[in-house]
């Protein structure tokens, strides 16, 4: 009876606390740089396009909702001919962030993302892809490999030597 | 059998192997680089490195290279000893100081070795803070990418290209650390083996440049056991597919057949596939019919069917079970192969020589065991490229047992190499024209095909009294033949090739009647004939009529209407014949998966699949049946295996409701009941519901991604997956994960190896036949035959008339095979018309290399650049054989030359 009493009266007194709860939407959530939601394509310094489509975020993704088809520039510089996120199916695990070897693919703090129609949660590459560097900011892939795309020749990377001659042992 | 210890644990080895082969035959993750099992090692990367010990009692030990020391009895090794482990690591770490950060964008990321091998010996962080060596790229042609920056000086290119494949153009340039492993300068690579570079090679230096255009990775692809279209060899391939189209061919490993290699033909020709010249609907004269207007289609159907009498006409590159379901729809006694009678004619020669029970059509792996060989007016380089990989191996062959002598391990390849220098074994051959195989001939003969099947009726009859000699040999020439038959009566394994690309009868008699004399001798005789294309040997095995019977019966009347089985007419016959055909028979109908000449005659057309999309059984030139699967089910449903479709066309005939129509039964079971010469075909594959624990094989690697994002865009829900009922294959990736029958491989991984590498794993002893024995089964039983009938010597089958020209077809390995030429790399490989003259013709006409000389054939017409070649006989001319642009030519064929007055 005495516990039952003291029950209510906590509870009474909780009504005297601060509110936890936000008056959604009209007041906006906080959200911390880490928090895993809405899935986008950054760009690169030069506002290029970093994903390479080298297909590991597919491959990474435990709902197996990424699917994409790699395709090339006259350079040869690789990039998404398209780039499908089913966000339906999406757990926002931010696994496909982890596998990404060029910052690509980011998952940024925003889930005000809800459809009345299922279809809509379909991502194609247009719906993801945006104008930023996001959360790494300076990195080129391109400027790191070994392959030339256009963005710099062979030698001129970081960290490389100029061309091998191979002419070099002939008198 | 020799005990050898492995870390304390004790095995038994063969003795003659590496300790390298040894222990990944016993399972052991060993990682290498430079060795291959079909070529031995070098020792050049450093890479297996494993301790080696005195005797129990020894601790301290030596590194040795597993690859380059043979097994001992009583041995003491240790694979896990630290300091072979650190070392093998640090062997990674160092070639990875200059390795580019390229993984991302590399093709050969998820199948590559070097990334499996950098994992298994557990090197991660890069320490080494220096510059990293770069090299500039080569352009290699439609086949093949070069990105040189990933290059681990391995040598493997280089010994496959050069020493295995005797490719020219691809070599090792500059020195230390800086070699160059590449062309001279940007070039196309001339080799016919260049594809299997991108497997060769460890790393991403060289990959498939088509596979480039439509980029997958090996996890994501559907993949199926299947069987090579491009020539009667019949290797065994891995077809991968991704969104519904077909990406890339891989070797499948068979011992046996294709070994670790095909051809290019068979590697780039696949694209036809994705054409945009495919069937998609039916067609009812013009109009396209839809795939729910099923009902518009079988109306037309009945009164295609109430016709009395339809012929059938069945294609050597369609499978057995379409040409039997043809033959069961139209009937046996109206039932045709759709080739010549020239063709036709030659394919009979040859079964009743492979039925005499003396004569053995070897494999491949039996074609390298060869000591001795004779190819008699063919070209095996042309016309079925595997056979000529072999033949290089073949002629290595004699010089291999000298080194034997002296010791050296059979693996060794470098001391091989060293000791074999440019000694050969003997081969022979006689064609009109120089062929890539003549470097490696003891003596070559060149001769009109009626003078190559006299030489080789002459050889023959010194094997053999009963061969009646032919005369008009001059003394030179017998003496050649009288040599050359020495050599085959005292060779071990003497192999005779031939084939039917010149299109002679007297060539494949001489053939067979030089095997047979030698099958006398000594038991059996090797006899390899290259026929026309993958199921050519199938089709002949039927032995329906050809396809100038069905002109004839069409000619005579009583003909209502026709079925043509997947075959372009005017590839096979002359031009204005075939027009004939379709003029007076007017009901026509076509299956096929290209649009040519012949489906715009049909006035019924109904889409079928290529190879990759159903399945189906075929038989190689040697008489072994092979099965391949459907890759993938195609997205439009019009597209279906011909069988299906004739299959039902028989029950609607028989007046089964479309409605009610039912699935085939198993049509090769039939087939073998039908006609008993089959017998075997039908055990080529487990039955359709042959399951391990329950479940099937799937087609699609455990890492397949986008399943739930692939078909996203079209619905959101996501469709159930295909139902496979042919064949113990799923179309997704649940199901058995162990190691499946042989036939059922529909790819090659195994954990910790994700490169082709994991083969391995997939064999009973490194570099031998796969667990549970290759696939394909051989349908010519050799045995007693009670009397030997060897064949006459037909009389000429060219008689010159004045100004005619015996005009001689010379296959070409792109452009001369009808599908692979669909596909863009192969046809930029094609050749461009052309007409080969002698020097003494070239004067005649008083025209110049390049220059045009006008070929009346038949009754078409080419003007052709002219090319001279001094080997040629005066009086005869050659042109490329059943290149697009020169169709309707009827074989044998001969035509005036003139000169193309300005
Ligand atoms: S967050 Fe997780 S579930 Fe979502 S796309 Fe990335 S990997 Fe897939
Ligand atoms: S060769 Fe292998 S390790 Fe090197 S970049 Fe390509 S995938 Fe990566
Ligand atoms: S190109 Fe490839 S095969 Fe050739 S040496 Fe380099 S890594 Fe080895
Ligand atoms: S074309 Fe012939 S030799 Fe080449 S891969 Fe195909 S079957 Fe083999
Ligand atoms: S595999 Fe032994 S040294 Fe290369």
């Amino acid at each position: 009876m005495i516990s039952l009493l003291r029950s209510m009266g906590l509870t009474f007194l909780h009504m005297f606390r601060k509110r936890e709860t936000i008056q959604y939407p009209e007041e906006k959530v906080t959200l911390h740089p880490r928090w895993r939601g809405r899935i986008v394509l950054t760009r690169d310094p030069d506002m290029g396009e970093r994903c390479v489509g080298c297909y590991l975020c597919a491959a990474a993704c435990p709902v197996d909702c990424i699917s994409l088809q790699a395709t090339e520039d006259e350079n040869g510089r690789r990039y998404p001919e398209f780039f499908r996120i089913n966000f339906s199916r999406c757990i926002f695990c931010g696994y496909c962030e982890e596998a990404c070897p060029t910052y690509a693919i980011q998952l940024i703090p925003d889930f005000e993302m809800a459809e009345y129609n299922r279809q809509n949660l379909v991502y194609e590459k247009e719906d993801l892809l945006i104008n930023s560097e996001g959360k790494y900011p300076g990195y080129n892939y391109y400027k790191v490999a070994g392959l030339s795309a256009g963005i710099k020749g062979k030698g001129e990377g970081d960290n490389e030597e100029p061309p091998v001659d191979v002419h070099s042992l002939l008198p | 059998m020799a005990h050898i210890n492995i870390d304390k644990t004790s095995y038994e080895a063969k003795e003659g192997k590496n300790l390298l082969e040894t222990c990944l035959t016993l399972g052991f993750n060993l990682p290498y680089f430079c060795w291959h099992p079909a070529m031995g090692s070098v020792g050049a990367c450093r890479q297996c490195a494993v301790k080696v010990f005195k005797d129990e009692n020894d601790t301290q030990g030596r590194l040795v290279m597993s690859c380059m020391e043979s097994v001992r009895d009583n041995m003491f090794l240790s694979v896990d000893d630290p300091v072979a482990k650190a070392f093998r690591s640090q062997n990674i770490e160092w070639l990875m100081t200059n390795h580019p950060h390229d993984c991302a964008v590399c093709d050969e990321g998820g199948s590559c070795h070097l990334q499996d091998m950098t994992v298994m010996t557990g090197h991660a962080y890069r320490r080494f803070e220096f510059k990293k060596r770069t090299y500039k790229n080569q352009y290699l042609g439609p086949f093949v990418n070069h990105e040189m920056n990933r290059c681990i000086q391995c040598y493997r290119c280089v010994r496959f290209y050069k020493d295995y494949a005797g490719g020219k153009d691809l070599d090792v340039f500059g020195a230390h650390n800086h070699v160059y492993f590449g062309r001279e300068s940007d070039g196309v690579l001339e080799n016919e083996f260049s594809g299997n570079l991108a497997e060769i090679c460890p790393t991403g230096v060289f990959t498939d440049k088509t596979l480039k255009d439509h980029y997958t990775r090996k996890w994501d692809m559907t993949m199926a056991p299947s069987i090579c279209q491009h020539c009667s060899v019949g290797c065994n391939i891995i077809a991968g597919e991704r969104y519904g189209k077909l990406r890339q061919i891989t070797s499948r490993f068979n011992s046996e057949v294709n070994g670790y290699f095909i051809c290019d033909r068979g590697r780039f020709g696949y694209e036809f596939v994705n054409g945009i010249t495919r069937v998609q609907q039916p067609v009812i004269r013009g109009a396209m019919v839809g795939g729910d207007e099923k009902r518009n289609l079988y109306d037309n159907l009945k009164t295609f069917f109430e016709n009395l009498d339809i012929i059938g006409i069945g294609s050597p590159r369609a499978s057995l079970e379409a040409n039997f379901a043809l033959r069961q729809l139209v009937g046996e006694e109206h039932f045709y192969q759709g080739i010549s009678e020239n063709q036709a004619g030659l394919l009979r020669i040859l079964l009743a020589t492979l039925n005499s029970g003396k004569v053995h059509t070897p494999s491949i792996k039996e074609i390298e065991q060869a000591d001795a060989v004779l190819i008699l007016g063919e070209d095996p380089t042309n016309a079925a490229p595997r056979i000529a990989l072999a033949l290089r191996q073949a002629v290595r062959r004699k010089p291999l047992e000298h080194a034997q002598n002296i010791k050296i391990p059979a693996w060794h390849d470098a001391a091989l190499r060293e000791f074999i220098q440019e000694e050969k074994g003997d081969m022979f051959i006689a064609f009109p024209v120089e062929i890539k195989l003549d470097e490696l001939s003891s003596d070559t003969f060149f001769g009109s095909p009626d003078e190559i099947a006299r030489f080789g009726f002459a050889i023959a009859s010194y094997l053999n009294e009963e061969v009646v000699s032919p005369d008009g040999l001059d003394e030179a020439t017998e003496k050649r033949a009288f040599a050359i038959a020495a050599i085959l009566k005292n060779a071990e394994h003497p192999l005779i090739i031939s084939g039917t690309s010149l299109g002679h009868e007297g060539i494949v008699k001489a053939a067979c009647n030089i095997a047979l004399a030698i099958g006398v001798q000594k038991e059996i005789g090797s006899l390899s004939l290259i026929v026309p294309e993958c199921n050519s040997m199938g089709l002949a095995m039927m032995q329906a009529p050809a396809l100038d019977k069905a002109f004839e019966a069409v000619q005579q009347g009583g003909v209502g209407a026709a079925i043509i089985l997947e075959n372009d007419l005017y590839q096979r016959a002359e031009k204005t014949d075939v027009d004939h055909f379709f003029e007076t028979c007017r009901h026509v109908m076509v299956l096929d998966h290209l649009h040519h000449a012949t489906t715009s005659q049909a006035s019924l057309l109904i889409p079928v699949s290529t190879f990759a999309e159903g399945d189906g059984t075929m038989v190689s030139h040697e008489g072994r049946a092979q099965r391949f699967f459907q890759v993938f089910m195609p997205k439009n449903e019009n597209i279906r295996e011909s069988w299906l479709w004739l299959d039902e066309f028989r029950q609607f005939k028989n007046g089964v409701d479309p409605q009610e129509l039912n699935e085939p039964g198993n049509l090769i079971e039939e087939l073998v009941r039908v006609i008993p010469q089959f017998k075997g075909a039908e055990t080529v594959s487990p039955p359709s519901d042959f399951r391990i624990n329950g479940q099937r094989i799937p087609r699609e690697p455990h890492r397949y991604s986008g399943r739930t994002a692939m078909l996203a865009n079209i619905a959101v829900s996501e469709p159930k997956p295909s139902q496979d009922d042919d064949s113990p294959l799923s179309f997704t990736m649940e199901g058995y994960r162990g190691i499946p029958p042989a036939p059922l491989i529909p790819f090659f991984w195994a954990p910790g190896w994700n490169s082709v590498q994991s083969i391995n794993k997939y064999q009973i002893e490194v570099g031998g036949p796969l667990h549970g024995g290759d696939p394909g089964r051989r349908l010519f039983i050799e045995g007693e035959m009670s009397r030997i009938d060897f064949w006459k010597m037909p009389v000429s089958q060219f008689l010159a008339e004045s100004g005619e020209t015996e005009i001689i077809p010379l296959t070409h390995i792109f452009g001369s095979e009808a599908l692979s030429v669909y596909s863009a790399a192969v046809a930029e490989r094609a050749p461009s018309p052309y007409v080969l003259i002698s020097e003494k013709d070239a004067e005649k006409f008083d025209v110049a290399e390049h220059a045009l000389l006008r070929l009346r054939i038949q009754t078409q017409c080419f003007d052709l650049p002219v090319k001279i070649k001094k080997e040629l006989r005066p009086g005869l001319a050659a042109i490329p054989f059943n290149l697009p642009s020169m169709a309707g030519i009827g074989w044998p064929a001969k035509g005036i030359l003139s000169k193309i007055e300005p």
